[in-house]
């Protein structure tokens, strides 16, 4: 009998694991041998070499690249998390009838009903020299030339970020928040907590696992983002995903390959520093 | 080359002139086999229209099927993946690198009946005798071998042939005379501080160096011993100037697609770019003014032609033949002719537009009424004149040719840098 047990726990475990194995395990693991191949102009050959390694930590332009990597990401978190608490908060604890509650939720997700890309590419002519922004501010007097950094700058690039991601800050946060027990901001009210110290003292901790989960949302989706940049960047910034796209369209893949590595580990480190703070299993 | 003896085939060349003769669309000896031949064709978009896979149809016969790829990836399906495709429509840059893979057939001139119509820039180098060959990959210099199976390029015309010239022109920078307002002459104006933050050149390595050169030298910066294939200190030298100016703000965006080209242009977001003709014609469709303007350094030019893979025998060989020798007969020349791109075989793109049509585009004289593209758009006034003249003009006046280096590698780990930095 034990052994029938254990036969059909291996087998209910095996689609599982095939899935995985084979479109998740395999990937990585041929990315990582690839990333020690050599290629010449129009082919990849097998190798066991580190130059696409010491070509990465070498150059000085692929440091500062990774930088902005890292930029980009902490100013989204920065904004999406502040945005999206703010939205959550009220969801959660100023709309008091249920419905009113889901149908402004859905709202928050009406954008994600058209593609990323478009939603992205209709902020260029919005924020273009000529574009409505512009003319607006223009036509308000509070410039006289267009303003050039609208587009095309970091500016572009951090906004269409926080449009693009903020509602995967919204949904975890309000998921926890709807959780909380309302028993006890009653309690710290009860107990001469003013509004800010029930936030700050009782919400805001157990909110955490949901800021947790956002977080890793955002911070992954930035990292790994390529086209974003391009488009409202004008190619004129980069970030370690258009590297890996560049690498790609010139068919240097072990290049690419090495890339994808470093900014894998990279953003594995980034996840467990943040685990490290929150138990986020204690909230799934 | 025995092969080359077979009978059918010296029936189908006599079947390939009585077509000649009797303007009949396929030889009838063959004509029910032909149909189920399907060719399959790839190549960059530029050539790649569906009108033309349709009226090979219509006049062969056989079946042309069409893929379209970007030039990296037609540059790698070519060299790694020689049965996948029966005809390749590649630039010369690309032959380059491509044919010494041995994936490609030499073809045999001697079977391509308006040969000696082909203009001499894709034979001897040279537009006209006076003609000085311009740097880069000439077409010429990647155009023949010494015979079959041969993988290094032979110096002057042996009647094998890597490439089949299909269509070429000659690149130069966009403007909008309406934003600028003043005229512009050379190449330096791209980098000219007015334009600070209102000019733009192309995210495609390989023909971005180009432009760069082209500035560079202007500027009388750098002299390039061959602007087509640079040493690494030109390289760095060409890069060291353009990333100065991006670090000033002298850009206000790379493009990499012709769509964003155009967009750039038409929203006044650029006033001067880096650009491909279609996309000024694009601008201009807007009732945006445009110009391809001539520079007094010359034009970046580019060329393409098809080329056949090893693989590619009897039946099939011999219809892909007869596909070369309808290409060059006109109809496609005219088509893109009327498109603004010029044919190999210009004089018998003649019968297949007005005289009107052939004034405007490879004369260079006024339009005498509208101008229109195959698809109906009008691109041109009665009394309009082509940016930069006629044929003779444009393409006597080419400065280098889109090419590939030596250094290749190392210029486009130097353009991820400049990108990024």
């Amino acid at each position: 009998m034990a052994m029938s047990r254990h036969v059909s726990g291996w087998l209910q475990a095996a689609p599982l694991t095939v899935v995985l194995g084979g479109f998740l395990i395999a990937p990585i693991i041929m990315i990582v041998v690839v990333s020690f191949w050599g290629a010449t102009e129009y082919s990849i050959y097998p190798a066991f070499q580190f130059d696409n390694y010491s070509y990465l930590f070498g150059s000085a332009v692929v440091w500062k690249v990774f930088l902005a990597t890292f930029k980009y990401a902490l100013i989204t978190w920065a904004f999406t998390l502040a945005i999206g608490f703010t939205v959550a908060y009220f969801l959660a604890f100023h709309v008091r009838s249920q419905a009113m509650q889901t149908a402004l939720f859905l709202l928050c997700t009406i954008p994600f009903w058209t593609s990323n890309i478009i939603r992205m590419i209709s902020w260029i002519p919005f924020l273009g020299r000529n574009g409505i922004a512009n003319s607006a501010l223009i036509s308000w007097g509070v410039v006289d030339q267009p303003v050039e950094w609208l587009l095309y700058s970091d500016f572009s690039v951090i906004l269409a970020f926080v449009h693009l991601y903020t509602l995967f800050m919204v949904v975890p946060i309000f998921n926890t928040m709807m959780r909380i027990d309302r028993s006890l901001i009653e309690a710290a009210v009860d107990n001469g907590a003013s509004a800010f110290q029930t936030l700050r003292h009782v919400i805001l901790p157990l909110t955490k696992p949901g800021i947790m989960i956002g977080t890793i949302f955002v911070v992954t989706l930035v990292m790994g983002d390529f086209i974003t940049v391009r488009f409202m960047s004008g190619s004129q910034k980069a970030n370690v995903g258009r590297l890996i796209s560049n690498d790609i369209a010139l068919l240097q893949y072990p290049s690419a390959a090495a890339t994808s590595v470093v900014l894998l580990i990279t953003v594995l480190m980034v996840i467990g520093i943040l685990l490290r703070f929150v138990n986020i299993r204690k909230e799934l | 080359m025995s092969k080359m003896r077979y009978s059918r085939r010296s029936i189908l060349k006599s079947g390939a002139a009585a077509v000649a003769a009797s303007t009949l669309p396929a030889p009838m000896i063959w004509a029910q086999e032909i149909k189920d031949i399907t060719l399959r064709q790839f190549g960059t978009g530029v050539s790649n229209l569906n009108e033309v896979g349709q009226k090979v149809k219509e006049d062969l016969g056989f079946t042309l099927e069409m893929t379209a790829l970007d030039s990296d990836s037609v540059t790698q399906r070519a060299a790694t993946q020689p049965d996948s495709f029966d005809i390749a429509d590649i630039e010369y840059w690309i032959c380059k690198k491509v044919w010494p893979t041995g994936n490609l057939q030499a073809m045999d001139t001697s079977k391509i009946k308006n040969y000696d119509k082909i203009v001499g820039i894709f034979k001897s180098g040279k537009l006209t005798p006076e003609s000085v060959i311009a740097q880069g990959t000439a077409p010429h210099s990647v155009g023949f071998v010494e015979g079959p199976g041969s993988t290094t390029f032979a110096k002057e015309e042996t009647g094998w042939m890597t490439l089949i010239p299909t269509i070429y022109n000659a690149d130069t920078l966009g403007i909008r005379p309406d934003l600028i307002g003043r005229p512009i002459e050379s190449w330096t104006e791209l980098l000219n501080p007015e334009f600070k933050g209102k000019a733009s050149i192309l995210d495609i390595s390989s023909i971005g160096i180009m432009d760069m050169a082209m500035v560079c030298e202007a500027m009388g910066e750098i002299q390039y011993a061959d602007k087509g294939n640079m040493t690494k200190e030109e390289i760095d030298k060409t890069f060291a100037i353009f990333t100065e100016a991006k670090k000033n703000g002298q850009f206000r965006a790379f493009w990499k697609t012709f769509d964003e080209s155009v967009n750039l242009m038409a929203s006044g977001e650029v006033v001067i770019q880096s650009m491909w003709s279609p996309a000024i014609t694009a601008v201009k469709s807007r009732g945006i003014p445009c110009v391809y303007q001539p520079l007094k350094e010359g034009y970046r030019s580019w060329g393409g032609g098809i080329g056949l893979s090893k693989s590619l025998t009897g039946m099939e060989l011999d219809a892909a033949y007869e596909y070369i020798n309808w290409y060059l007969s006109g109809w496609v020349g005219g088509f893109l002719m009327r498109q603004g791109y010029y044919s190999a075989v210009p004089e018998t793109s003649k019968e297949f537009m007005t005289a009107d049509e052939w004034g405007y585009w490879f004369e260079g004289k006024p339009a005498g009424g509208d101008i229109t593209n195959p698809f109906g758009d009008v691109l041109a006034k009665a009394g309009d004149t082509r940016d930069g003249g006629s044929f003779y003009e444009r393409m006597g006046h080419v400065a280098c040719w889109n090419a590939v280096m030596d250094e290749n590698q190392y210029m486009v780990r130097k353009w991820n840098e400049f990108i990024a930095a």
